[in-house]
């Protein structure tokens, strides 16, 4: 079927045009309705196709759509080419639907700033990068969008640029994705060494026959391929930009740096599962780096006290669980909690945003509190969001993540120690999220006066999609009710062409292992979490709101351990010392050494000698044009003299 | 009636006058007739072979000679003056700028 699927990334494309060539000329009601319009227009499109795709035979579920050949150079050959299949279906309508409710959000959000314009303009860039990356249908095109939201983070994060923070931040996300991405191109190179295509559907029908499952170059392929990710998802070790990250404006913390983005990683691997179930090396370290990720992060994000950092390593931690799921080859689930997660987390960030706008941008915790009966609207949306991120029976949250502890526990890939590393999390999010409920919404307002007389709930811009985005936390998950609960998880069936291609490419992969497993086993983890997750709540009720000096006691008694998390294990320092010092100092060497003694003396000592050189040669040009005259004719006299007495 | 070796040897005289004018001579002006002496030196040469040969193209050919030495001699003033207003003097041993 050969749908114009180019149109859906075109929409945000022209939006970015329009608005970025005419960047200041255009008044904000025009700027608003171009970026929300051109991205509103990318859903539409996205929900028709999604309808086309729907009505095609389960196991034919496949668009494509190339326009042209982009590098037709010998034997290797690139198309600009779009694939539309239920793994794209289901990214298209999450980055464009999310994406559609944060622009709206942002007309409300960034009223008042001077660079209104320069901000829909990157929006739209962001968005048409993003549709690219998800809709590509061979590895460069896909790298293509890849750098292009890396780029649009840079200039988002950096939004703020004449605060240095906001400077340096967006160059520290953009430099540590570099090695992120250098790793990802080489993967792209093995790849293409070996398959000879960058094309997804050529290079997963022959890998098989190129690559020896479990050898050294699939290994090496699909690590690399996995260090672009990362670097872009944010995972160990190339974290530490996303925290920073959260300088830039708040729709663009909720749209590229919690929903959609850095998500990038996730889907890259469900895409690639294929090459990743040829690798079970390669599948260990996703697993375990990504739960280690996912506890790490959640253990920084117990001691933090700016509302959108606990934000943001939540956010690291809840990447760390989709890659976890991914690294026990439950795709289906890794992109189900990548779904849920982009409906509660932009829930989460714009709430959060929402609370900053009313209390004039403050974002430490420790002054704010008692704000739920001020801004009611955002206190019940941020506790719908807590209540899906924490995994309440019900929430989208909860389906989602219960998918991936059970399939860390059942796959064949995963272990015990990985599903318990990951129920330990469930709770640490459970407190840490409550937490910040408890300090936001509860308790006595410690805001000073000027500002608690500021306080407003947001206006409808911007509580709307707040509401929108609540509803989808709550019924998000349920398109994937596991078999135990009664449900047919739709959403894993949906994905199956896609996540399982191994399987239907008549490999003899492992086959997901549920059925070995009781329906009671799971039931009884299931509610293992829950309860675990209950107690983690009425510990954080109990520690922050009930009696709120507990904490204070609390961070006494283990103030070593707090200090380390408060300041986030120093990895930052770690780098600096490590890393970044060694690196400068080496440059510093390279300039002041090499550059300016080795090069610079080499050229300069050959000028000078060519300079001394011609010195001597330098009498015979006397300058006089008399002398001139008399050796021309000397000369011509001679020539005659030659030609007669030969 | 003269015969055609006296037009040459005159022909030839002219040429080592000019010649020795432009070795020698520091006045530009000088230098420049003196380029003008061969020049006509020359189609004196022309016009003889000329004659002798009893053939036209080469009194032709003189005139487009002269011609083209008008505008020549159009330009090289020129350029005399200029060098003039911008060094103060004809002398052309002072015009050694590229020796430094």
């Amino acid at each position: 079927m050969n749908q114009p699927l180019y149109l859906i990334p075109l929409f945000p494309l022209i939006g970015f045009l329009l608005n970025g060539l005419f960047i200041g000329r255009l008044p904000k009601k025009l700027i608003s309705f171009i970026g929300c319009a051109s991205v509103g227009l990318s859903f539409i499109f996205g929900v028709r196709y999604f309808f086309d795709l729907l009505s095609l035979p389960e196991s034919g579920r496949v668009m494509e759509n190339i326009l042209f050949t982009w590098i037709p150079s010998g034997q290797f050959n690139v198309n600009i080419g779009f694939l539309f299949d239920p793994l794209s279906a289901v990214m298209v309508l999450v980055v464009s639907g999310v994406g559609f409710i944060i622009h709206v959000y942002s007309i409300g959000y960034m009223h008042d700033d001077n660079g209104y314009g320069r901000f829909f303009t990157y929006m739209n860039l962001f968005v048409f990068s993003m549709l690219t990356l998800v809709l590509a249908d061979n590895y460069l095109l896909m790298f293509v969008g890849w750098e292009g939201v890396g780029l649009c983070s840079y200039l988002l994060i950096g939004f703020w640029f004449e605060k240095q923070s906001a400077s340096d931040a967006g160059k520290k996300a953009f430099i540590v994705n570099r090695i992120g991405d250098f790793g990802f191109l080489i993967g792209l190179f093995i790849i293409f060494w070996q398959v000879g295509s960058l094309n997804f559907a050529t290079v997963f029908e022959k890998a098989p026959q190129m690559f020896l499952a479990g050898g050294g170059l699939i290994t090496a392929a699909t690590l690399l391929l996995f260090m672009g990710a990362t670097g872009k998802s944010a995972q160990i070790p190339l974290y530490v930009w996303l925290p920073d990250a959260m300088e830039g404006p708040t729709p663009v913390s909720a749209l590229i740096h919690a929903a959609t983005m850095v998500t990038a990683g996730v889907y890259m691997i469900a895409r690639s599962n294929v090459l990743y179930m040829m690798a079970p090396v390669t599948m260990a370290v996703v697993a375990i780096i990504g739960i280690a990720t996912a506890f790490y992060a959640g253990t920084i994000a117990l001691a933090q006290n700016d509302i959108k950092r606990v934000l943001a390593y939540s956010t690291i931690s809840q990447l760390g669980y989709m890659f976890a799921a991914c690294g026990v080859a439950a795709f289906a689930a890794g992109i189900f909690h990548l779904m849920t997660h982009a409906f509660f987390k932009a829930l989460l960030f714009l709430a959060a945003g929402s609370v900053m706008h009313g209390l004039a941008g403050q974002q430490d915790m420790r002054y704010m509190g008692g704000l739920r009966r001020r801004m009611p609207k955002t206190f019940w949306t941020f506790l719908i969001a807590t209540l899906a991120i924490a995994g309440i029976p019900g929430f989208s949250g909860f389906f989602s993540k219960d998918e991936i502890l059970w399939r860390t526990f059942s796959s064949d890939y995963g272990s015990i120690l990985i599903w318990a590393v990951g129920l330990l999390t469930a709770g640490l999010t459970a407190f840490y999220m409550f937490r910040l409920i408890y300090l936001t919404f509860y308790g006595e307002e410690r805001m000073d006066s000027r500002t608690k007389e500021h306080i407003h709930e947001s206006p409808p811009v911007m509580t709307i999609p707040l509401i929108i985005l609540a509803i989808l936390s709550i019924i998000g998950g349920w398109v994937g009710i596991p078999h135990v609960l009664g449900g047919g998880n739709r959403f894993e069936k949906f994905l199956e062409p896609v996540t399982n291609a191994s399987h239907h490419a008549g490999e003899a992969g492992p086959a997901l292992a549920s059925a070995t497993y009781s329906s009671t086993i799971e039931l009884v983890l299931m509610a293992a979490s829950v309860i675990l997750v209950l107690v983690f709540i009425y510990l954080a009720y109990y520690v922050y709101n009930k009696n709120i000096a507990a904490a204070g006691k609390l961070r006494n008694s283990f103030s070593v351990i707090h200090k380390l998390l408060y300041g986030k294990y120093f990895i930052d320092e770690f780098y600096g010392a490590v890393i970044v010092r060694p690196v400068v100092n080496g440059s510093l060497f390279l300039w002041k050494v090499f550059d300016v003694i080795i090069i610079d003396g080499l050229l300069n000592g050959l000028a000078i000698l060519i300079g001394d050189m011609s010195k001597g040669l330098r009498p015979v040009q006397s300058g006089n044009m008399r002398t001139y005259a008399t050796i021309f004719l000397l000369g011509v006299i001679a020539i005659i003299g030659y030609v007669l007495l030969r | 009636m003269v015969p055609i070796a006296h037009y040459l040897i005159l022909s030839a005289l002219l040429f080592a006058i000019g010649t020795i004018g432009v070795v020698i001579s520091r006045n530009l002006i000088i230098i420049f007739m003196a380029i003008e002496l061969m020049l006509n030196a020359a189609n004196l040469a022309i016009i003889t072979f000329s004659r002798m040969n009893g053939n036209i193209d080469g009194h032709a050919f003189v005139f487009i000679v002269l011609t083209v030495a008008a505008a020549e001699a159009a330009v090289g003033l020129a350029i005399i003056i200029m060098i003039f207003r911008n060094k103060e003097t004809i002398n052309a041993d002072k015009y050694n700028l590229l020796k430094r």
